[in-house]
């Protein structure tokens, strides 16, 4: 770069901790008071340092749950969020890299007309059909089950695009190198097509169980029984309107626990989230 | 576009798209139509009849001017968050993409925050804001500030407005700094050259430069504030005091499962489906632009 004078990078230094902090702050904030009596947040007294309550709170929220409005331990919580979220990844990567395929490869009646059905699904979220899509979820039985979770939610058409401009740059010489060879379509999808598409798929599947695991409305919704509540839904279940209930140690342990992991997952695959993040808003 | 070398089958394209479609048209057309019937439909209070009404459910939306300002309150909260949101972001990409020591180290702590769900948002950030408990709220008190959200609705509201904005500072973040990389080192030479001071470079080069990036993220911005918010608001504030933070999308929810007015909420779901077409509209062709530019 030029001109950069050591002083004008000490500022850029501090601009960026001082960002970091305030991105970190609440966070902080959360560890802290999971970390805390109950009764000295409730009087507007907790300390900014960590309390001694560590393993009893986190034993409670993820084995036992709040004595008030949910009774739900958390980590039956997580297991609904990490099936859910496991179901769409995988559930919209699968079905998508199909039917790209077939739109890339094959030439069918009423293909350009499939097409853009599935693409105009793009990016009109679930929350704008929301109560239709409920009564039908609801007239097929599938209220408090993770179908009913998951498949309203792979119901577009992002991954299908993203495969399809992916195969549009595979070049054709592969196709027919393995037809030569006497590969099918299948054999040709699952020895050549498959092995081109893992870091797509990867990044693909790094955005798509973050946004799973952080669904909200959806399962707000349709679950009913509280052993099939997701972590999200459980935790504002947890915030009384009385205030006084509010068990705010287990409630800030159940916040960190739902950001772990989403959170590992950004962190771990950080170019593959990036570059997936890139790809999808395309 | 059409690939040159192609399979030659009958069946079996079907049978590849047939999951897709099956998908998307049981739980994306059917109710997305039935959205548009419902919309055209008035139901009684028990539920027992319904009767055809044209566009009575939109006529009294527009009549009711508890919607109009939901709207006006939707698009103030979605320019407020993107606003803030944005300035913050730019300005720490900026930093980052000066090649600093530890700059991957930065990039790591500023990107987490995009895989925080928002009513996890919600709750650190009414948590850390309680009137009575909160640890910020002490700090106001002392400064003097009569703070308490629950019962004033400007407080909530910029409540919601920060919480919504802190969630996207990451992502805005990681475009902007996608977008500066973009930029050819050599175009900041020539201005330094030219004796332009970094500032000036920044608001003569930079900013023209990053301005596609700018626009896109304004949109994904608006889009994010009209529907990921929700969260946010439900577990912060549920639309209170009075209505002070219910916006389009809550009231879409709110109306339907709270009021059971099912024909006017689908009403407001179709309104909120022809926005968010207009929005992806103007996003895509803004793409095409970006690809030729």
């Amino acid at each position: 770069m030029v001109e950069e004078e050591g002083s004008r990078r000490y500022v850029a230094h501090i601009i960026l901790w001082i960002g970091i902090a305030i991105v970190a702050f609440p966070v902080y904030i959360a560890i802290i008071a999971s970390t805390q009596d109950n009764a000295l947040i409730a009087n507007g007294q907790m300390s900014l340092l960590p309390g001694g309550h560590f393993f009893e709170v986190y034993y409670q929220t993820i084995f036992v749950g709040t004595s008030g409005s949910t009774r739900e331990p958390v980590g039956n919580m997580m297991l609904n969020s990490l099936v859910m979220a496991l179901l769409i990844a995988v559930g919209k990567i699968a079905i998508s890299i199909i039917s790209a395929y077939a739109i890339v490869y094959f030439r069918f009646p009423f293909r350009m007309p499939i097409f853009w059905i599935i693409f105009i699904t793009l990016m009109l979220p679930v929350e704008v059909r929301i109560y239709p899509t409920y009564k039908i979820v609801a007239d097929l039985h599938m209220l408090d089950s993770y179908a009913g979770l998951s498949l309203p939610l792979i119901a577009s058409a992002t991954a299908t695009l993203l495969f399809r401009q992916f195969f549009m740059t595979v070049p054709d010489e592969l196709l027919e190198a393995s037809r030569i060879d006497g590969a099918g379509p299948f054999r040709f999808f699952w020895d050549t097509l498959l092995p081109l598409s893992r870091t797509n798929m990867a990044a693909l599947f790094v955005i798509l169980f973050i946004l799973g695991w952080n669904q909200y409305l959806w399962p707000l919704l349709i679950t009913t029984r509280d052993d099939m509540q997701t972590i999200q839904v459980g935790i504002r279940k947890m915030i009384t309107t009385t205030d006084a209930l509010t068990e705010w140690p287990v409630v800030m342990a159940t916040a960190v626990l739902a950001m772990l992991p989403p959170v590992f997952v950004v962190v771990a695959m950080q170019k593959l989230f990036v570059r997936g993040l890139v790809e999808t808003e395309k | 576009m059409q690939k040159q070398a192609i399979f030659q089958a009958k069946l079996l394209p079907y049978a590849l798209v047939a999951p897709q479609l099956a998908v998307v048209l049981i739980f994306f057309y059917w109710p997305a139509a039935q959205a548009v019937i419902q919309s055209f439909l008035l139901q009684d209070a028990f539920g027992l009849s319904t009767s055809f009404v044209w566009f009575e459910n939109y006529l009294d939306l527009f009549r009711d001017p508890a919607y109009f300002e939901a709207i006006v309150r939707t698009f103030f909260f979605s320019f407020a968050i993107a606003v803030s949101s944005l300035s913050f972001a730019l300005l720490l990409a900026v930093m980052a993409d000066k090649p600093l020591r530890g700059s991957m180290l930065y990039r790591t702590l500023l990107i987490w925050p995009y895989a925080v769900a928002p009513p996890v948002v919600g709750v650190l950030w009414i948590f850390m804001l309680h009137p009575s408990l909160g640890v910020l709220s002490r700090y106001l008190r002392a400064m003097g500030v009569d703070w308490n959200p629950l019962l004033d609705g400007n407080q909530a509201a910029s409540l919601i407005i920060l919480a919504a904005a802190w969630k996207q500072i990451s992502y805005n973040f990681l475009f902007f700094l996608a977008g500066l990389q973009a930029i050819p080192k050599s175009v900041f030479e020539a201005a330094a050259i030219d004796g332009a001071r970094p500032m000036r470079r920044f608001w003569t080069v930079t900013f023209p430069l990053l301005s596609p990036t700018i626009f896109f993220l304004l949109v994904v911005n608006i889009v994010y504030a009209f529907f990921d918010t929700f969260g946010i608001i439900d577990t912060m504030t549920r639309g209170g005091p009075g209505t002070s933070t219910v916006t389009l999308v809550y009231k879409v929810y709110s109306d339907g499962l709270l009021g059971g007015n099912l024909g006017s909420s689908a009403a407001q779901s179709v309104i909120l489906m022809v926005m968010v077409i207009v929005l992806t509209g103007i996003q895509f062709r803004f793409v095409e632009r970006k690809v030729t530019y």
